[in-house]
């Protein structure tokens, strides 16, 4: 569309062709267009309908029904639903999951602003940078099973380390008050190279004009950054936020391959519970409400985070 | 482990396959038995023993090839449940008294009576019970025995030669619910904190314990197949109204809360470890570190237990109980064949094959597990013998039949998703033990 557009400006200033027929030529053009980015849209539509869209619908229609896997789907109404607000786990479950996206989000995104700032402003070695992204390209479950052993109550070396320093060794995977800071103590570890990552493409987007402006002005590094970088960065910032909240909500392999849940019930994250409820117990009906559900909160959060958050628009204009 | 992409996909393809299992259920006696099967087992230990199997039996039958899948424990049943909705399911496969109602409920178990009657399948070859445990409750047969396991308790020769106790106290040990008798005074005396004071000295620091009398997997859930079903099997407490198929549980009955309470209060009192010390290593490779002097496991963990370096384990049988007898839960496992094979003839002869003699005692040759027929199983002690493990505490409860089965109910799944917060609640101090009356409401309810 935009090359058509400069390659063949509205002639309307040609005094020999009448503007209808520019108007017309564009037409056809576009309908071109359409048929080319149809065919480059395909694979990923099919790929949209099959994987997104078809098990979107059947999820729904399945959150309805009494469904064992094994077996047909049996209509069954909103029982699912009511069923869950009646759920004690469930909120247990929700409780959890808000806790653990609040320190998850909370200290990767502080972390990772630091972490971008420092790249821009001091690190600028590509070795440097580049080793920050190093825990992210580790896959999730050998990051948590390498913490999972790591932090070991009886046998992992920081336990030892703490013993040596003589003080009480701790059960992080296995306490009840640590197991959720742990899990999203690991996974920030992982994501907060990549978060920085992200944020400092932003960074590096805010013209230096202004920074010069600012400096000449005399204002301070910390009101600069308030007044200036923040502002400026907002947008990322907003969608750095969104994607990572979502992906947050639905944390699963780190509590499957380590708490699986437990202590009790102090890390049953919602998509554990999903996940125990559909393949552990054959209740994919059941299963399917909460992830309807779960589907409804992200979508509202979402649209929460860019209306609040503007993400959709820029300063710089 | 259970990775975000594979439940995906997962779902994904329980998603797209409209269509479960149909139509009239096929015959392990009619067509000719050729062709290629799939089989399935989830213990690694095992795949050298039933490879040999596989390859005897091809020699036996030129038509019909075994391949053989291993999986673990953690991906297998998920596996096995995505590939029963998606077509793909192992002809055959190694089942388990917990899996096998729920399967056999949803039709996608073939039934074995019409092989076995054809072929004159002795079924008194196996040792007693075992090949009962898989008639299901609409009295058909959906396996036969392959081999089973009982409790015992592996303990750290030099720890327990330390502390003054010889291996004959140690099989001799009594307990009852109220003050846990020699078996809660051998676990104190093995108990040994950082300054080297025992768990029965005065002095001894609970918080700081070096060495626990007694090690601690998790809380064991609604079975407690190796935590405690040993010590309330001897105060005449059953998990079931009756077993097979029962559908009351019994979690609010005294006795076991008893039990539960002295179990817990060890945690309590620093003989064995606090339940959220547990959440990583395994016990055994705890006990392999020498954190702690005894742990009660079960026999398939034979190898497991032997295989540390620098550390000597012998097994002694578990305590005698209130009534005088030791117990000890008696589980079996079978091969089943899915509903949906192409080729049941074939699979009919692979499971007996698997059933024979001729395979258990291939099995039992490499000393891994207890096959089910008894010549196999005595062959299999033999076995251990041979690699210098004396494996008798395991023996022992089948020959005294101080046995008693694994529950096997409908809604095993679901009795586990209630009953395991409610025992580590109860494990970790965090509740009374007769909050276990409440869970057992729960349970029961899922029965009506």
């Amino acid at each position: 569309m935009m090359t058509t557009l400069t390659n063949n400006p509205p002639t309307r200033s040609d005094p020999r062709r009448p503007a209808r027929s520019g108007g017309l030529r564009r037409g056809a053009a576009r309908l071109g267009d359409l048929r080319i980015a149809l065919l480059f849209i395909v694979p990923a539509l099919i790929g949209f309908i099959a994987f997104c869209l078809v098990p979107t619908i059947r999820g729904v229609y399945l959150s309805f029904t009494e469904y064992s896997v094994l077996g047909e789907p049996e209509w069954i109404g909103v029982k699912n639903y009511t069923a869950i607000f009646a759920d004690e786990l469930f909120w247990n479950a929700m409780a959890v999951t808000v806790q653990y996206v609040g320190i998850n989000i909370g200290l990767q995104t502080l972390i990772a602003l630091g972490l971008a700032l420092l790249m821009h402003r001091v690190a600028k070695s590509t070795l440097i940078r580049g080793a920050l992204l190093l825990p992210f390209l580790v896959a999730n479950v050998i990051v948590a099973l390498l913490w999972f052993w790591m932090l070991d109550y009886q046998l992992g070396i920081v336990n030892e380390v703490i013993s040596w320093l003589g003080l009480p060794r701790i059960a992080f995977f296995g306490s009840e008050q640590w197991a959720i800071p742990t899990i999203a103590f690991v996974n920030v570890w992982r994501h907060m190279g990549y978060t920085a990552l992200l944020i400092f493409a932003g960074l590096q987007a805010i013209p230096n004009h202004v920074y010069e402006v600012a400096s000449l002005d005399g204002a301070s590094p910390a009101r600069t950054f308030w007044s200036i970088t923040m502002p400026l960065l907002r947008p990322v910032l907003a969608l750095v936020l969104v994607v990572t909240v979502i992906g947050s909500f639905q944390v699963f392999d780190t509590v499957a391959v380590t708490t699986g849940g437990g202590p009790v019930n102090a890390s049953r994250v919602i998509q554990m519970y999903i996940y125990q409820k559909a393949f552990g117990e054959s209740d994919f009906g059941y299963a399917s409400a909460l992830s309807v559900i779960l589907f409804v909160i992200l979508a509202l959060v979402a649209f929460i985070q860019m209306k609040f958050l503007k993400g959709n628009e820029s300063d710089l204009d | 482990m259970k990775k975000t992409l594979g439940a995906v996909a997962a779902a994904a393809a329980i998603a797209m396959s409209l269509t479960a299992c149909g139509g009239g259920s096929p015959s392990t006696t009619s067509g000719e038995a050729k062709g290629d099967i799939n089989y399935w087992l989830w213990d690694a230990n095992q795949l050298p023993a039933y490879k040999q199997c596989a390859a005897d039996f091809t020699k036996a039958n030129p038509d019909i090839k075994v391949k053989i899948t291993q999986r673990g424990w953690g991906d297998y049943w998920t596996t096995l449940t995505n590939g029963f909705v998606a077509g793909n399911a192992p002809d055959v496969f190694t089942n388990h008294l917990s899996k096998y109602p729920e399967y056999a409920s949803k039709k996608q178990l073939l039934s074995l009576d019409e092989a076995v009657e054809k072929d004159g399948v002795k079924l008194d070859v196996y040792n007693e019970g075992l090949a009962d445990l898989w008639v299901g409750q609409d009295g058909k047969r959906y396996g036969l025995p392959k081999d089973w396991d009982t409790v015992a308790m592996f303990y750290n020769k030099k720890l327990v030669k330390d502390a003054g106790y010889t291996e004959e106290q140690l099989t001799n040990l009594d307990w009852n619910p109220q003050d846990g008798g020699t078996y809660e005074k051998a676990i104190a005396h093995l108990t040994v904190d950082k300054n080297g004071k025992r768990g029965d000295e005065p002095g001894f620091d609970k918080n700081n314990v070096a060495v626990y009398g007694l090690g601690l997997e998790n809380s064991g859930n609604g079975q407690g197949q190796t935590q405690w079903s040993f010590l309330t099997g001897t105060t005449g407490w059953t998990h079931t109204d009756k077993n097979p198929w029962g559908t009351k549980f019994n979690y609010d009955d005294p006795k076991f809360q008893e039990t539960i309470k002295w179990w817990a209060g060890l945690a309590e009192k620093g003989y064995m470890p606090k339940l959220e010390t547990t959440v990583g290593a395994s016990v055994s490779d705890a006990f392999g570190a020498g954190k702690a002097a005894i742990n009660t496991n079960g026999s398939w963990m034979i190898g497991q237990y032997t295989s540390y370096k620098g550390i000597e384990t012998d097994i002694a049988p578990t305590p005698k109980g209130p009534d005088g007898k030791r117990a000890s839960m008696f589980n079996g496992l079978a091969d089943s064949i899915w509903a949906g094979t192409k080729n049941p003839a074939a699979a009919a002869k692979w499971v007996e094959y698997l059933a024979s003699s001729d395979c258990q005692d291939v099995v039992a040759s490499k000393a891994v597990v207890f096959p089910a027929i008894k010549s196999s199983s005595e062959k299999a002690a033999a076995a251990f013998k041979a690699k210098g493990i004396d494996v008798s505490a395991f023996t022992t409860h089948v020959k005294d039949g101080t046995t008693f089965l694994f529950p096997i109910t409908e809604n095993a799944a679901k009795v586990d998703g209630l009953m395991a917060p409610a025992m580590d609640a109860v494990l970790s101090g965090k509740k009374d033990a007769s909050t276990l009356g409440e869970a057992n409401e729960k349970v029961n309810s899922l029965f009506k």
